[in-house]
């Protein structure tokens, strides 16, 4: 049985650095507080070579014209802790969460699929640098052993089993995280690696500093192994983004919004999913204005919305983030924010892929994904609520249908029968148009419309329908078929119409064409 | 001299390598598939409707464009295909397609408010790709505006629609596309046939829904065809007498309505029939 120990160090730095990866290459502190007493908490190797040190005020941190100042965000170091836990979970199901930085994975039956200790360290490695994150892992049949090693050693250790001991003797006592008064205690004995303390006789050590002092002991001798606490595997994706300036243009958004994607997307690929849904919330920075003009007006207006919530539903699961962030640059052209965006949360909801065969002899169909994005850009020019397919209601009232969203239907629907006759088209005027018309022992001789007056040749009628009488919006209606001799136009021209008259309104419609 | 142009087409060929096989020669006009359109004798005649290429049908009021792009619809979305409806004024009567065959479920409609609209809509459902069909109404566009579309649009839809499975067809008063096209008809009302014809008196009784109008026949011109030019020649020897050497093909419309009567007798309603066959 073998564990392997995954650490991040300086993990509140790695956090940040994770979703603006062009703050690599500056030196950076990261403050926490209240104002004014900001403190550093960390600092990259550029900023320690600044000068910048732990535990120093914002307004010293500052005197370094050079160092990005950013400030901790629970939001994103919970961001990296998931992604952390993503990249064990796509290696190993049992997992300790141990700490933010640090997890514990149980290597247990995962030769004959990953390969060896070392190929499966490395697998880890750089699926956690895939992460955007620079981790420690170390490999040992002991798992506190482990845990130990990752957080002294960088890159990929491997313990062979039995030389644990041999590992950790020169390892600082630091590294077994005592309590403080326990760690001032061991320096003032001048107890200062691992051998150092395991070599100190058990009985005393019990007898001077408890029972704490023996685990620790036992620990830097590489014994005291343990069970792992599982954790629960979790099918929540979720990213986080905080600007320092608020962005109110759609270009640097739907830049930051396709490196949460991209984000997003490597962690639900590691998993053997994709995205099926994503809903997208932006925290709004309301301006001056409006917060005086929200404060005086409170009474008489609706108080302004601090949030920005918009969904975005696939057909099917996609992992494909270029088309997914074009669907959310089309979306938010549609519906903007409003106002300045300052905070950024993105939540995936994951699906299984997609795995269809298709059949040589089937008509070709639009790819669903592809589809989306043609539906998203037609819908971007006439409406989303004029695109779709169209349902007929179960109504005889003229014209009652509904628009649902068009999906491609399965590729082997059944082919039914032809009509055998051609059948008569018709078009509708929507809305319908207003004629004038004159009759003659109640049937139709003379109809007007759209300044065109026209003698009417045939006509039958009247076909009578009405409905919803017991609703709101009833209607009843008396429906012509008519021929009419437009004389007024050059050539004279003869069409099919069908013109209808509103009893309720008392008023002639002209509701179609037959063509 | 000589040495000059062969390093010049040389240079043209490296410059274009992996985009055009070979620039220097004819491309091959290879003969457009075609599908029926579920009027057979158009089909027999047109041999259907061009994959890969811009059909146009043009004609006024009731000269029957939409009835063919009904039938055509029927016999795509029939045939398991997903077909696109571009509407450039919102005319199009789904209950009326869908007693015509068409499934609804296959169609994808796109009501537009303009001609604009219209354009850009087809041009992103033909880049889309995957429809057998993509239709674009044009009929109830003012025919002036329709006729300041730039031919370069229509030369770039049909650029779009070349060497893929998808049929654009498109319905419009007057014929615009020119030479983009490789099938153009030219459709034309002719007699309608009427139930009741000499009725004096109103129906007393009514009928929901119901409509006298059993159909017309539409005279059909072939304008152009890149794809049968042997049968529309012999098509010009069966011309119809007085109609001054067009192409005219004739077909049927019919209403689902009214049940026609085989006889030469006027066609009567169901209720009269019924009262006419009970002697008491």
């Amino acid at each position: 049985m073998s564990f392997v120990a995954i650490f991040v160090p300086n993990f509140t730095f790695q956090a940040i650095v994770r979703c603006a990866p062009e703050l690599r290459i500056e030196p950076v502190a990261v403050i926490e507080g209240q104002p004014p007493t900001y403190r550093v908490i960390a600092f990259n190797r550029l900023a320690e070579k600044l000068g910048v040190t732990r535990g120093m005020t914002k307004a010293n941190a500052e005197r370094f014209q050079q160092v990005q100042i950013r400030h901790r965000s629970k939001s994103l170091e919970n961001s990296a802790h998931q992604a952390l836990l993503d990249a064990a979970w796509s290696v190993s199901s049992r997992v300790e969460d141990a700490a933010p930085d640090t997890l514990l994975l149980d290597l247990s039956g995962l030769a004959r699929l990953f390969g060896t200790q070392e190929e499966i360290a490395e697998r880890i490695l750089s699926r956690t640098s895939e992460l955007g994150m620079d981790a420690h892992v170390a490999v040992s049949a002991n798992v506190e052993t482990a845990r130990i090693v990752a957080r002294a050693l960088s890159g990929v250790t491997v313990v062979p089993d039995g030389q644990e001991a041999r590992f950790l003797e020169t390892l600082p006592v630091g590294m077994l995280s005592p309590s403080p008064e326990l760690a001032e205690i061991f320096e003032r004995w001048g107890v200062t690696t691992c051998m150092s303390l395991a070599s100190l006789p058990v009985l005393s050590l019990s007898e001077r500093v408890g029972q704490e002092g023996v685990h620790l002991a036992t620990l830097a001798s590489g014994k005291g192994n343990r069970p792992l606490v599982l954790a629960q595997s979790s099918d929540s994706f979720e990213e986080w983004f905080e600007l320092d300036d608020a962005v109110d243009n759609l270009e640097p958004l739907s830049f930051l919004l396709g490196r949460l994607l991209q984000q997003l997307s490597v962690r639900v690929s590691r998993r053997a999913l994709a995205i099926a849904a994503i809903h997208v919330t932006f925290e709004l920075q309301t301006s001056f204005e409006s917060t005086v003009l929200s404060a005086r007006e409170t009474l008489h207006r609706k108080p302004l919305p601090r949030t920005f919530s918009s969904t975005l539903n696939l057909p099917v699961p996609s992992q494909d983030t270029a088309a997914l962030l074009k669907l959310l640059r089309l979306r938010l052209q549609a519906e903007p924010p409003g106002a300045p965006v300052q905070k950024i949360h993105m939540l995936a909801e994951p699906g299984r892929s997609r795995a269809a065969q298709t059949g040589l002899f089937l008509p070709a169909s639009p790819d669903p994904q592809k589809l989306e994005l043609t539906l998203a850009r037609i819908a971007a020019v006439v409406g989303e609520n004029n695109v779709g397919s169209p349902q007929m209601l179960d109504t005889h009232r003229p014209d009652a249908f509904h628009m649902q969203k068009f999906s491609v239907p399965p590729a082997a629907a059944p082919v039914r029968e032809q009509h055998p006759e051609t059948q008569t088209g018709f078009r509708v005027f929507r809305p319908a148009l207003p004629a004038w018309v004159q009759l003659q022992g109640k049937i139709p001789i003379q109809v007007a419309f759209q300044g065109m007056p026209g003698k009417v040749v045939r006509a039958s009628g009247p076909w009578r329908t009405s409905g919803d009488w017991w609703e709101d919006q009833p209607w009843q209606e008396d429906a012509w078929d008519l021929e009419i001799h437009f004389l007024s136009e050059s050539p004279p021209a003869v069409g099919l119409y069908r013109v209808s008259y509103n009893a309720r309104q008392e008023k002639w419609w002209v509701r179609g064409v037959y063509d | 001299m000589h040495s000059k142009s062969a390093a010049l087409r040389l240079h043209v060929e490296s410059a274009l390598a992996g985009r055009i096989a070979s620039p220097f020669r004819l491309a091959r006009m290879e003969s457009p598939c075609t599908v029926p359109a579920g009027i057979p004798v158009l089909d027999d005649i047109t041999g259907g409707l061009p994959r890969g290429g811009l059909t146009e049908l043009y004609g006024g009021p009731s000269s029957g464009k939409t009835s063919f792009l009904q039938s055509a619809l029927a016999a795509r979305t029939a045939n398991s295909e997903v077909c696109a409806l571009v509407d450039a004024q919102d005319s199009f009567d789904p209950a009326c397609a869908e007693t015509a065959g068409v499934s609804l479920d296959q169609l994808l409609w796109v009501r537009c408010k303009n001609l604009d609209h219209a354009l850009r809509s087809v041009d992103v459902l033909l880049h889309g790709g995957g429809f057998g069909m993509v239709a674009m109404d044009l009929s109830d566009t003012p025919a002036r505006l329709v006729r300041q579309i730039p031919l370069n649009v229509w030369f770039r839809l049909r650029r779009a629609v070349e060497n893929t499975s998808t049929i654009l067809l498109v319905l419009s008063r007057e014929s615009n596309a020119k030479t983009c096209a490789s099938l153009v008809l030219r459709l034309e009302k002719e007699a309608a046939a009427w139930s009741f014809r000499e009725r004096s008196r109103p129906s007393r009784g009514f009928h929901t829904p119901a409509c006298l109008l059993d159909g017309w026949t539409v005279a059909t011109e072939v304008i152009r065809s890149s794809t049968r030019r042997r049968n529309l020649h012999f098509l010009n020897h069966s011309t119809t007498p007085g109609s001054d050497h067009k192409d005219l093909l004739r077909f049927e419309l019919r209403t689902n309505r009214v049940p026609r009567d085989s006889s030469n007798e006027e066609p009567l309603l169901l209720w009269e029939k019924e009262r006419t066959k009970d002697p008491g």
